[in-house]
């Protein structure tokens, strides 16, 4: 291993210089349909891992946690070298996590590629986490290839015969190019998916075999013989003759695009900045001899090295001693080690050029999403992950002594998930720590206690909810402290598409005026209104209605910072808003600036905009899971059972020979503890997964109830709020 | 009954006569310095000057907490409210004498020196030939208020003299470096070329009064706050000969 280690490291550090030679690529899929399984074949490929040892090993598991539970949690980053057609090419794998819980890493994993292999059940079908990633693959300008794992089961289990299966397959192969039509009409004609072109694979990775287009032509071994294989049940040979890895790393370098490729048509979208200055055209070239220009995707820990960055290099070369700009830091910081991937070992090498997926050390000021330059250049856009933090559990050390320590704790692991967030509650002491769901809070409380070594008590986990109106109100009047300016503002609510619109596109304000009208007059919104959009925050807008208002352009900035603290905290309990249109419809401005500073905009905006949400029928909005699962058909009355007395509804109930898949939604509230529920109202034979599905309002009857719960977790008086107590 | 007196332009002596005696008469005596700096007054000597408790108020207790504060005294008792300059000039007063009419107080302004005809005298300019004013703000987050160039422009269209209120904590040369950004950012010149007048204490037996182009201005040194400035407009053959005379301008102006 060390010598073939060493071997292959100095065949990595010829590769990365090669950009032509790259492909980044990360493996995305639903969870539990093989995208760990996959990985180690492709590593065993390389020799990396041994072959035997290939889908069971779940190399890229590598955290004993991962182990432990069978699924991936981190998205893990590993490179190999893969001889095609004669030359030799340097892959850098990064494999994403499934579960619902983990979709941030999903998100950022995608930042650092350029294609993606997407990873489908045979049996289960494109499923609603495949449409989560390949859509999040899309807004990324990410290249996909198909394969669909697990046939053998669908040979096996579903009893199908060879045409059937054909026929079951191409299926697949439609429902997957249907999506990306949806979500991507400008590339979908050239990136649609065709066996019959070999950008789709198919095999079990289990069984370490798959086939495509082109190693049909090789081995002659097509879909027939392949059903003749696994009917025998002779996987073996079937493997030795068409490898797994093959098919896919074949798939991969010959379909999937290098980083000049991808970096034309990739750099304005991921950045808004002027594609014609230096560092636009040096990103767009992948030029390594361009300033420098990094996105952080993700940040671990290493023993010896401490804090490791890891990211997509897309302009410029990195070296050690070189000082770059953090995006939103206002002093430099020096890179210590730079290192590039072999399998999973990070190499130090003395400098690495555009194109590359690189690891750095030293740079303390860095987090996720982090934009790293040698010249002041604006930052990449921010990575959009359509799931949001919605559980929390308040957290304490067991021993006062602990606290410093778990502060520090929790600031590191916030700094390297994206996806928690930590709040203090003034009045208890206690640690707010949100995140995606059950599981991702479980491992983050696991590690806090035992990788740290800070006993802690945790709350039972409780959800965040969203502040939103369901009429209309206004022209509420706010008036500055001093009562030399005045705001009129009216709320209503924004449409339910236009909020659905605004979070799974990640709208925003940008340079682009005309596109975001657009789609947002695409979503239902008035063309009136739509160009007239200032703010978008958390799925609500600010509109300014107003016409010709003198020295109205220098006062919107601080009208939008209050208006960006109402949606961040609203005035029911302080939770954040969403759904909420706010329209600026009059100002009344004092003639001199010095009388209309921030002291007297922002709290006027602020009370004003408190005061019209209280008046426009406010309510809560409750997260909510889709859930799905499927039963043997005899236990489908337990299961329904089990999701009706969790305030759920059955969306939709298929039959399949014996087995039942079931759609059903639940508010995340009532979803805790359901693991345990659903295993033993099933003895352990349901397969579910579920799916973070936006808001819903809470019932009339459990509003009340549920803003004193969190006023009161809040340490905020425990009296529904007035809109007399904002505005006089 | 609610008077609001002027304390004048610089310490405690330039309270008039009148403003005197009518503190000396008051139940209650506040004074507020958040619209304009205290310049060569303490607390302690107006206490011991004008032989009454001074107590001074912050922004939050006037603009929201008016009533409690002094409001409902007024009602009853002689109050009275200290201002710098003259006491309407901090606009922010007007609202109070406002609501203090609605509450059917009785009030009335005792009037002192304010900077706005001060600066005039100082330079040696012809108060008619002034143009609107502006503040020159501190950036927030980044952002420098235009306002005051434009103004600037906008008087200068017209042959007019602008005064620049500079924020109760600015120097004149924070303020000329701010204006100089948004002149730079805008590719304009004016400012460049034009000769300005700055003015350190006002009312103080030593007020210093110096003219120049922008870049030499720039790093002079103008000592102790209160400071404004002036950008004049067309000058008057007499106007000039003033600023060369009492403001050390270049003769070549």
């Amino acid at each position: 291993m060390a010598t073939r280690g060493k071997k292959a490291a100095e065949k990595v550090k010829v590769l990365m210089e090669k950009t032509d030679r790259i492909r980044n690529i990360g493996i995305i899929a639903h969870i539990d349909h093989g995208k760990t399984t996959l990985t180690d074949n492709l590593l065993a490929g390389a020799g990396i891992i041994s072959k035997e040892l290939a889908g069971e090993q779940l190399f890229t598991d590598f955290y004993y946690l991962e182990q432990e539970r069978g699924i991936t949690i981190f998205a893990a980053n590993a490179s190999m070298v893969y001889d095609y057609k004669g030359e030799e090419h340097l892959i850098n794998l990064i494999d994403t996590p499934g579960h619902v819980d983990f979709g941030g890493d999903v998100t950022r994993a995608l930042r650092a590629v350029d294609g993606a292999v997407v990873v489908v059940d045979a049996v289960e079908g494109a499923m609603p986490q495949t449409e989560t990633v390949l859509r999040q693959a899309m807004r990324e300008n990410v290249k996909p290839v198909l394969f669909i794992n697990k046939v053998d089961r669908m040979i096996n289990e579903l009893k199908v015969d060879a045409r059937e299966m054909q026929i079951r397959l191409g299926k697949i192969i439609d429902k997957v190019n249907k999506l990306m039509q949806g979500m991507k009409k400008d590339k979908y004609e050239v990136w649609k998916l065709d066996a019959a072109k070999g950008n789709v694979a198919f095999g079990s990775a289990l069984y370490n075999w798959a086939i495509s287009v082109s190693t049909m032509h090789k081995t002659g071994i097509g879909f027939k013989e392949v059903f003749e294989y696994c009917k025998q049940n002779n996987m073996k040979e079937l493997a030795l003759k068409c490898p797994a890895y093959e098919a896919v790393l074949d798939m991969i370098t010959e379909h999937l695009p290098n980083p000049v490729e991808a970096q034309k048509y990739r750099v304005p979208v991921i950045w808004q900045g002027d594609a014609e200055s230096e560092i636009g055209k040096s990103m767009a070239n992948c030029d390594r001899t361009g300033d420098v220009a990094f996105m952080v995707t993700s940040i671990s820990v290493d023993p010896h090295a401490g804090e490791v960055a890891t990211g997509r290099l897309f302009s410029g070369t990195v070296e050690k001693g070189t000082e770059v700009f953090i995006s939103g830091v206002y002093k430099k910081n020096r890179i210590q080690q730079v290192g590039i991937f072999e399998g999973q070992e990070r190499v130090e090498v003395d400098k690495v050029p555009a194109g590359n997926i690189v690891a750095l050390v030293g740079l303390k000021d860095a987090v996720v999403g982090s934009t790293l330059s040698t010249t002041e250049m604006v930052p990449f856009e921010s990575m959009k992950h359509y799931s949001e933090p919605v559980v929390t559990v308040a957290l304490e050390a067991k021993s006062t002594k602990d606290l410093p320590r778990l502060i520090e704790v929790l600031r590191k692991l916030a700094k390297e998930d994206p996806m928690i967030r930590v709040e203090i509650n003034e009045e208890t002491g206690e640690h707010l720590v949100s995140g995606m769901g059950e599981l991702h809070l479980e491992i983050i409380t696991h590690r806090i206690e035992y990788d740290e070594n800070v006993p802690i008590i945790a709350s039972p986990p409780i959800v965040v909810y969203r502040e939103t109106v369901e009429g209309h109100a206004g022209p509420v009047e706010g008036k500055s402290p001093n009562r030399h300016n005045k705001f009129y503002f009216e709320v209503e609510p924004l449409g339910a598409e236009v909020v659905e619109k605004i979070i799974t596109e990640g709208i925003a304000v940008g340079k682009d005026k005309v596109l975001m009208r657009d789609k947002l007059v695409e979503a239902g919104m008035t063309k009136e209104e739509a160009k007239r959009v200032v703010n978008i925050i958390e799925g609500n807008v600010l509109v300014d209605m107003t016409k010709g208002v003198q020295y109205l352009r220098e006062t919107m900035e601080l009208i939008q910072e209050g208006f960006e603290d109402v949606m961040q905290k609203g005035p029911l309990a302080k939770e954040k808003c969403r759904g909420v249109k706010v329209k600026l419809m009059d100002v009344k401005l004092h003639e001199d600036s010095i009388h209309r500073g921030p002291a007297q905009v922002i709290p006027a905006v602020r009370s004003a905009i408190l005061a019209a949400i209280l008046l426009a029928k406010p309510t809560f909005l409750e997260p909510i899971q889709e859930v799905f699962i499927s039963i043997p058909q005899n236990l489908l009355g337990n299961v329904t059972r089990e999701i009706q007395g969790r305030r759920g509804q059955i969306l939709d109930i298929k039959t399949e020979g014996d087995m039942v898949s079931l759609r059903s939604e639940a508010p995340v509230a009532e979803m805790f503890g359901f693991a345990g529920d659903i295993r033993s109202a099933t003895e352990g034979r349901a397969l579910w997964s579920t799916e973070f599905a936006g808001f819903k309002p809470i019932p009339q009857n459990l509003f009340g109830e549920k803003v004193m719960e969190v006023r009161r977790r809040k340490g905020m008086k425990l009296e529904m709020p007035k809109a007399s107590e904002f505005v006089s | 009954m609610l008077t609001f007196i002027g304390l004048g332009l610089y310490d405690e002596k330039d309270i008039t006569l009148k403003g005197l005696e009518a503190i000396r008469d008051a139940d209650v005596v506040y004074a507020e310095f958040y619209t304009s700096p205290l310049g060569g007054k303490t607390v302690e000597k107006m206490e011991e000057v004008y032989g009454k408790r001074v107590s001074i108020l912050e922004r939050g207790d006037i603009e929201e907490k008016a009533e409690e504060w002094f409001l409902k005294l007024a009602k009853s008792k002689k109050v009275v409210l200290l201002s710098g300059g003259d006491a309407m000039i901090a606009t922010t007063h007007v609202d109070l004498r406002l609501r203090a009419i609605d509450m059917g107080i009785e009030t009335r302004i005792i009037h002192a020196p304010s900077i706005s005809s001060a600066v005039a005298g100082l330079c040696g300019f012809q108060s008619y030939k002034f143009g609107k004013s502006a503040t020159v703000a501190p950036p927030y987050k980044g952002g420098i208020s235009e306002v005051p160039y434009d103004t600037i422009i906008a008087n200068k269209e017209r042959g007019l003299h602008t005064l620049l209120y500079l924020d109760i904590s600015m120097h004149i040369n924070e303020a000329l470096k701010l204006l100089e950004m948004v002149e730079g950012k805008r590719k304009g010149e004016v400012l460049k070329k034009s000769v300005i007048v700055g003015i350190a204490r006002a009312g103080s037996d030593k007020p210093v009064v110096k003219a120049d182009y922008l870049d030499a201005l720039k790093s002079y040194e103008f000592g102790e706050l209160p400071h404004v400035l002036v950008v004049p407009g067309e000058l008057h053959f007499m106007e000039k000969e003033a600023l060369v005379k009492i403001a050390q301008a270049p003769e070549a102006i």
